[in-house]
């Protein structure tokens, strides 16, 4: 068997990998529908889904069947061949950008081979990256062409504006940090954040020596958002002015399509915005002997969401959530306990601190969408081209001047 | 075959394609998409050769900002069909034997210099060493070109704006 490995590592190391991922990464695409839903409920006094399942946890699952058995419209004078190719694009060009991302420090052994705990560790992540963002922007412009009708039209074209105009700021953004870590390979960038100031407070890039990318993170959060098209910049979409933008065509599978383009890309700016400019899958505590119980903090987390649970489960309205829940703090709590093993507890630790990461920025982008106004269009290029751009080349002068004083 | 060859003959098949359906397509939609289609198989036909930066500058740059640009001015002058007219007889009796003699011999000249070149193994260069290169060896040169760009540039905004000043 490990023979066999040896000489096929594609079918026996990368293919289990791409199928794992890509099962996790379009299952929390679908309860990132559920979680911004209920969030942006929340913020507004709603309680947002809670028919389907308990909490509404089946709401995504109702979704999707209902995406599935929609009558799939093509409107007349459409170019078929564009109208397809465009939802395609979208949704393939984002999931595969996730297949950079490193999630954590540990190499995984597969039958008999080790492998990094990414899809692929190539040196030129970041450039692949952008590369796939440059390319995203057909997606949504081709999707506004090809469906032969004017609102389509305008959104398409807006958004191919807006998305070349941030990507520059975005690019820029982080030249900052390839300055201070000297690569764009995304492992390498990680931990040449490694250390503490003083001893506890963290050498993440947003705090690092010799200059502090505050200004740049911010930068590229915002030209981030801009770039994904999200609120406040989701002017593609503006429903009170363009019906939906550049999808207002699509319906069934192929809206999906869309909309799962576009949790994805989200996912994917929280990855990067973690591995540049928050340590990665670092730890924000130092590993001294004083802080040794910080190790424990995976499991302690978990035993307690799933005791959590368990308590507000038994009280649950419904006799349905009456059971389910409780099993799932049940899981929980079994996760919990899984992670207290030795040879679990150490590998746990670079993945727990990244997905905690990402789930923080993910709730941001949510909680950015619930708060603000969306900008009018004048304003956006204004924003755009006339601040994020030059605050970022300012940046880069900064931080390279910072650089070669300290290296003196 | 090794798996390299399988990939340069996909990649390269790719790009020719793309190439002949550029000419071909009479919407011009379809043919910025074709030289999308181009560009990525030349930044993989770039990566197969080890040239990882300029594969990925190469999508960035051109499949990226420059064909958006394209694909934006189309969609904004909403252009439509091209219309196709009959070759003239000059074309048709003298340019297209000419075109395939000049490309025999184009064919002959490339493949005569590299028969018995021996291919060196595509090894990865580095960043490093491509901007040591660009920045420190070739830095007059680069700036100059830069500059040029840059007055070209300016000289098409000057034109374009001409009646503004008025």
């Amino acid at each position: 068997m490990n023979q066999f490995a040896a000489q096929h590592p594609i079918l026996l190391v990368a293919l289990p990998k791409v199928v794992v991922l890509l099962f996790v990464l379009l299952t929390a695409l679908a309860y990132l529908t559920w979680f911004e839903r209920k969030v942006v409920a929340h913020i507004q006094t709603r309680w947002g889904p809670y028919r389907v399942g308990p909490h509404g946890l089946l709401q995504p699952l109702a979704d999707g069947a209902k995406f599935l058995f929609k009558e799939d419209v093509t409107p007349a004078g459409a170019d078929k061949f564009v109208y397809f190719l465009a939802p395609f694009l979208a949704l393939s060009l984002a999931i595969t950008s996730i297949a950079v991302i490193p999630f954590g420090p540990k190499e995984i052994t597969i039958f008999g081979q080790t492998t990094p705990l990414a899809i692929t560790n190539v040196n030129i992540g970041l450039l692949i990256l952008f590369a796939i963002t440059a390319m995203g922007v057909y997606g949504v412009a081709l999707a506004g062409w090809s469906s032969n009708s004017k609102y389509p039209l305008l959104g398409g074209l807006r958004s191919s504006a807006q998305m070349v105009s941030y990507e520059l700021a975005l690019t820029m953004s982080v030249v900052g940090v390839i300055l201070m870590a000297g690569t764009f390979n995304l492992s390498e960038i990680v931990t040449s954040q490694q250390g503490f100031h003083w001893g506890f407070v963290p050498r993440w890039n947003l705090i690092g020596s010799p200059m502090p990318q505050v200004l740049g993170f911010l930068l590229f959060f915002i030209a981030a958002v801009a770039e994904t098209n999200r609120s406040p910049f989701d002017l593609a979409e503006a429903e009170s002015e363009l019906v939906a933008g550049f999808h207002t065509e699509y319906a069934s599978f192929k809206f999906a399509m869309f909309f799962m383009a576009e949790y994805s890309s989200m996912i994917t700016v929280s990855c990067l915005a973690t591995i540049l400019f928050f340590g990665g899958w670092l730890s924000p505590f130092p590993q001294t002997a004083a802080m040794a119980w910080t190790i424990y903090i995976p499991t302690a987390a978990f035993a307690l969401a799933g005791l959590a649970l368990i308590i507000h489960g038994v009280r649950y309205i419904t006799v349905y959530g009456r059971v389910v829940l409780p099993v799932l703090g049940l899981a929980l709590c079994g996760l919990a306990f899984l992670c207290s093993r030795p040879a679990v507890i150490e590998f746990i630790q670079g993945p727990f601190w990244f997905l905690l990461k990402i789930l923080i920025f993910l709730f941001v982008y949510v909680w950015v969408r619930g708060t603000l106004p969306r900008l009018r269009y004048d304003q956006l290029m204004d924003f755009g081209w006339k601040l994020l751009l030059p605050l970022s080349i300012l940046n880069v002068v900064i931080t390279s001047l910072a650089i070669v004083l300290t290296q003196r | 075959m090794t798996p390299q060859m399988a990939v340069f003959l996909v990649l390269a098949a790719m790009s020719v394609a793309g190439a002949v359906s550029l000419i071909l397509q009479r919407e011009p939609i379809h043919s910025a998409l074709s030289l999308i289609a181009i560009m990525v198989a030349l930044a993989g036909l770039y990566l197969l050769q080890g040239a990882e930066f300029i594969a990925a500058v190469q999508i960035i740059v051109y499949g990226g900002a420059i064909m958006v640009l394209f694909i934006i001015v189309i969609m904004l002058l909403n252009a439509g069909l091209e219309e196709r007219t009959n070759a003239s007889r000059m074309a048709r009796y003298v340019g297209v034997p000419l075109g395939f003699v000049f490309l025999i011999e184009v064919a002959y000249g490339v493949g005569r210099a590299t028969m018995h070149m021996i291919p060196p193994a595509p090894e990865a260069v580095s960043t490093r060493d491509l901007s040591n290169l660009l920045f420190r060896e070739y830095v007059f040169p680069f700036e100059l070109t830069s500059f040029l760009i840059l007055i070209a540039l300016l000289g098409a905004l000057v034109l374009a704006r001409r009646e503004d000043s008025n």
